[in-house]
């Protein structure tokens, strides 16, 4: 086959699937459904890319977060747990403030993995950083490692757990991406009530996935990480910082 | 004669009750497992292989779903849930879960439900509103 057949015939079957698709289906959902015998892999990394100048004055990704996770609290703020919160900054010399929501970021070299003295805390191939609770005993090390802030430890009895997200008592929890909802093909709680309620501020997406509109945007558009001093390489980005 | 009847008559209905009596007591002393199956007509496995290594399953299933993401539904703890809970309480747990009915009469204490839900999808999805 000559290389000019070749190519006429990919660039027409690319035309062919385009059509083929119908109007409302996108090829970003088809491509992040994963079937559940396939383990998660390395090909992958999950990310959150955070535009600040969109995230409006609201907590629409606080509330779905504890709806979707289950993590209502008890009324003591010391000691609920809290997988994300909105976080407000403000510029002491100019007065300019701004709003963020702030989670645990993914790392990839997290320091709450280095720090956890059974293996409970740990990073999964794809990218997204859990607490592997059967084994995690909980001392806490990779709360006070965490440079986020981002882990909150269980200190009272947990009932009505979502059928999901088991949750209990003397274990450290935090923000899991929804990896059942990632592993159902889903994007997280959070960046779906964002882009549904509120500023439409968060894009979830495959970092390595160069048709993935997340990747498009951290190529072509400035971005940053909270602390990338500490090299820590953050799957939650933001823009606007 | 009605006297010798009516004498007689008390007598036997004594004796059953007494008779009745310890029978509830013997049965009463050991708590007998309730295996009441609610949903579904076979489990993922023989009931004799399921009685010994069940707990086998859920801790391969454990760490195979948690740190490599694979959900295959036949050894969830979910889809034991979904099938085990009772009709009632939709849980497994209670006098007569299956699963803790069970676990109270070997002795074995379970963790499971220390974090996950013992209740049934829906009925959780309640409970949790």
């Amino acid at each position: 086959m000559t290389p000019e057949r070749r190519r006429f015939l990919g660039w027409s079957a690319a035309a062919a699937a385009g059509a083929a698709l119908a109007p409302g289906l996108r090829l970003v959902e088809l491509a992040l459904a994963r079937s559940p015998e396939e383990a998660a892999s390395a090909l992958q990394r999950w990310g959150l890319l955070v535009d600040i100048a969109r995230c409006a004055d609201c907590d629409v990704c606080v509330t779905a977060c504890r709806e979707e996770n289950g993590w209502t609290g008890s009324g003591r703020p010391a000691t609920d747990a809290q997988w994300i919160r909105k976080v407000s900054l403000r510029d002491r010399g100019t007065g300019h403030a701004q709003t963020l929501p702030l989670m645990c970021q993914h790392c990839e070299h997290p320091p709450c993995v280095d720090v956890c003295p059974t293996g409970a805390s740990f990073r999964r191939a794809d990218g997204i950083v859990l607490v592997d609770k059967h084994t995690c005993i909980g001392c806490r090390y990779c709360v006070l490692a965490c440079p986020f802030g981002a882990r909150s430890f269980i200190h009272e009895p947990v009932v009505g757990q979502k059928p999901d997200v088991p949750r209990g008592k003397g274990t450290v929890e935090s923000c899991t991406l929804c990896v059942h909802r990632v592993d159902r093909g889903q994007t997280p709680a959070c960046a779906e009530a964002c882009n549904r309620d509120g500023g439409a501020a968060m894009a979830f997406g495959d970092l390595n996935d160069a048709s993935a509109e997340i990747h498009r945007r951290l190529k072509s558009e400035p971005s940053s990480q909270i602390r990338a001093d500490l090299a820590l390489n953050t799957g939650v980005r933001y823009q606007g910082l | 004669m009605r006297l010798r009847l009516a004498a007689a008559l008390l007598a036997a209905l004594l004796g059953a009750a007494a008779l009745a009596g310890s029978g509830e007591r013997s049965a009463g002393r050991v708590a007998l497992p309730v295996v009441k199956i609610e949903r579904g007509e076979a489990c993922v496995a023989p009931v004799e292989e399921m009685r010994r290594n069940h707990m086998q399953m859920l801790f391969h299933q454990r760490d195979r779903t948690l740190r490599e993401g694979i959900r295959t539904t036949r050894f969830s703890l979910k889809n034991c849930v979904e099938c085990h809970a009772g009709r009632n309480t939709g849980s497994v747990l209670g006098e007569e879960g299956f699963c803790s009915s069970c676990h109270a009469y070997a002795a074995v204490k379970i963790d499971c439900f220390e974090c996950h839900t013992p209740m049934r999808q829906a009925r959780a999805a309640e409970a949790a509103r």
